[in-house]
């Protein structure tokens, strides 16, 4: 589960890295991008390039692993059997993805442990949307099914990027995504077309968490700049705008569909641009909620330290005998 | 035998395997590490599922609804051992509780998969595959963490002394465990103790973690009667309490 958010800040584009690049390699690394060829982990590549993608497919795991939280809350909850297991698999299934994006990541020189100390310290960023809080067992389903949406949509982009590791991760990532939103579909249809006390749940949570989900993408393209090598190294394939549109587009006819309100009444298809208006997002509030002061932030990175904290005397013991020179095969 | 006395059989085991998956699938995205995380949960996910195979059965039975039944009973009414019902309290201790519920659980499938009862044994058949892994998983875990380092090996050793008494409550005789028992069901709780003594200080004598005299430990008993530890009914309360909202809704 992941939004293009806050990966693109401007500031963190820093073309001075490029001066250093010999140009001939540039070129030779930008004309097989050109060609479409994936960059493989041992392969030359600018240290802008790494750089970012380190950035990204680091906050991309980090999404998953928090993002296990708000909708993890809800199994020992889950109303029935079928939902229970259903809600299992699927968080299990999230946690599966930060295992392989780590491994992603850690292609590029970064280790875990040290993606891992930079999620809780706060110095690495996560999808903002899992700074706000699941309420209730409704707010989980649109999770489920709208959160999950906009990250496949987020996700399928990204997976025709230009960087192997990544992209594979992506491919079975997506695949595992599309059965998410089946099942976060199926539980929304249940409440929206259930008794009046489940379709005012579930009308509530679309309120709670429309204004997150149009913040998800990121922040408009007329903000964000300083993009445009990503584009051309196939980092970044799809502008924030460009996927809240395509994500309106697929989703919103299907909200209004099973009779749910949108709380902005500006939100509409303009049928000449073929685009959808709205109300311009609340991106003070983004800000504020990227930058440590949202709803749930203490909470969501006080939970993942506690569970580090709690499960170090685990590593330590597997790593015990890995160092000097008593190194003892595992037993089996 | 009567059915009432299958019935209290199938309950046991159903709470049993409800209870701990629900409670194993506390560990979901805060496990000690991430491989660990996704094992733990799988299990978890196995334990619920095997459940709903034996609520099936009892419902084939003419008993309620498997939601109904694990959905809107109390406390007093769930026949699981204290012992699945405690807190997860650190890795160490869930992992124990793991290793020797897995083990009893393992040597009771295989059992009931000779059972005469084909619906019973065709279960039993099934699960004992997956039983298999859980043990291997737990087995492979206590013997490498134990001979890790000293820090490990004290934690398993104390979670195993406080886990020990309330483990042996798994084999707690029902009242109708003669019956069972003489009607061939499989052969009773007090086999599948004596064989589970014998697999578990198998694997700790190798993990090289001590096993008390059995004589000195007061097995922890009630729960197969309804008698249950204060952690139960919170655990009841907040696995229904969405359920609970409607009922009769569809979920």
């Amino acid at each position: 589960m992941y939004g293009g958010g806050q990966v693109f800040d401007s500031s963190s584009v820093n073309n001075e890295l490029l001066k250093d690049e010999d140009p001939q390699k540039l070129a030779e690394f930008e004309a097989r991008i050109e060609r479409g060829e994936k960059i493989e982990p041992n392969d030359w590549m600018p240290k802008l390039y790494r750089k970012q993608l380190v950035r990204m497919i680091e906050q991309h795991g980090h999404s998953e692993i928090i993002g296990a939280l708000p909708e993890g809350t809800w199994i020992t909850r889950a109303p029935g059997f079928k939902r229970k297991l259903a809600l299992m698999a699927k968080v299990q299934d999230e946690v599966g993805h930060a295992q392989l994006l780590y491994g992603a990541a850690e292609t590029l020189g970064k280790s875990r442990e040290q993606m891992i100390e930079d999620l809780i310290t706060g110095k690495s960023k996560y999808s903002n949307i899992f700074n706000y809080p699941t309420f209730t067992w409704a707010d989980s389903c649109f999770i489920s099914w709208l959160v999950d949406a906009g990250a496949i949509v987020n996700q399928l982009a990204n997976a025709r990027g230009s960087y192997g590791p990544y992209c594979r991760a992506l491919d079975r990532i997506c695949a595992e995504e599309s059965f998410h939103l089946k099942y976060g579909h199926h539980c929304v249809i249940h409440l929206a077309t259930g008794t009046p006390k489940q379709r005012e749940m579930m009308q509530e949570a679309v309120n709670r968490w429309w204004a997150p989900m149009m913040h998800f993408f990121g922040p408009s393209d007329k903000m964000s700049t300083h993009t445009q090598i990503l584009t051309k190294w196939k980092v970044k394939m799809a502008t924030n705008d460009e996927c809240r549109q395509q994500f309106l587009d697929m989703y919103v006819p299907k909200i209004w569909e099973l009779g749910l309100t949108i709380p902005d009444e500006n939100l509409k298809k303009n049928k000449e641009t073929g685009e959808w208006e709205f109300t311009e997002p609340d991106w003070e509030e983004f800000k504020r909620v990227i930058n440590g002061d949202g709803p749930c932030n203490k909470e969501r990175l006080a939970v993942r330290r506690t569970a580090e904290e709690r499960g170090a005397w685990v590593r330590r013991a597997l790593t015990a005998k890995t160092k000097g020179e008593e190194y003892v095969a595992p037993l089996a | 035998m009567t059915e009432e006395a299958l019935k209290d059989l199938l309950y046991k085991i159903a709470d049993d395997l409800l209870i701990l998956g629900h409670r194993n699938s506390e560990w979901t995205g805060v496990g000690p590490l991430l491989e660990e995380d996704i094992a733990f949960s799988s299990m978890a996910q196995d334990k619920v599922g095997q459940s709903l195979a034996f609520y099936d059965l009892l419902h084939q039975l003419g008993e309620q609804e498997p939601d109904t039944v694990a959905f809107t009973r109390n406390a007093e009414q769930f026949h699981n051992s204290q012992f699945v019902e405690l807190p997860i309290g650190e890795y160490d201790f869930s992992l124990i509780r793991h290793f020797l519920y897995d083990h009893a659980d393992y040597i009771r499938f295989s059992m009931l998969a000779e059972c005469p009862i084909e619906e019973v044994a065709q279960i039993a058949r099934k699960l004992k595959g997956e039983i298999k892994y859980h043990v291997m998983h737990a087995n492979t875990w206590i013997k490498q963490l134990a001979s890790a380092n000293e820090e490990a090996h004290d934690r398993l050793q104390n979670s195993l002394n406080e886990a020990l008494p309330y483990a042996l409550g798994m084999f707690e005789p029902s009242k109708f465990e003669n019956a069972i028992v003489e009607a061939g069901v499989y052969p009773g709780e007090q086999a599948v103790e004596d064989q589970w003594k014998e697999n578990i200080a198998i694997v700790l004598e190798e993990a090289g973690l001590n096993l008390p005299k059995w004589n000195t430990l007061e097995p922890v008993f009630g729960g197969r009667y309804g008698t249950h530890t204060k952690h139960l009914q919170p655990l009841v309360e907040e696995m229904s309490e969405v359920f609970r909202v409607d009922p009769t809704a569809d979920w």
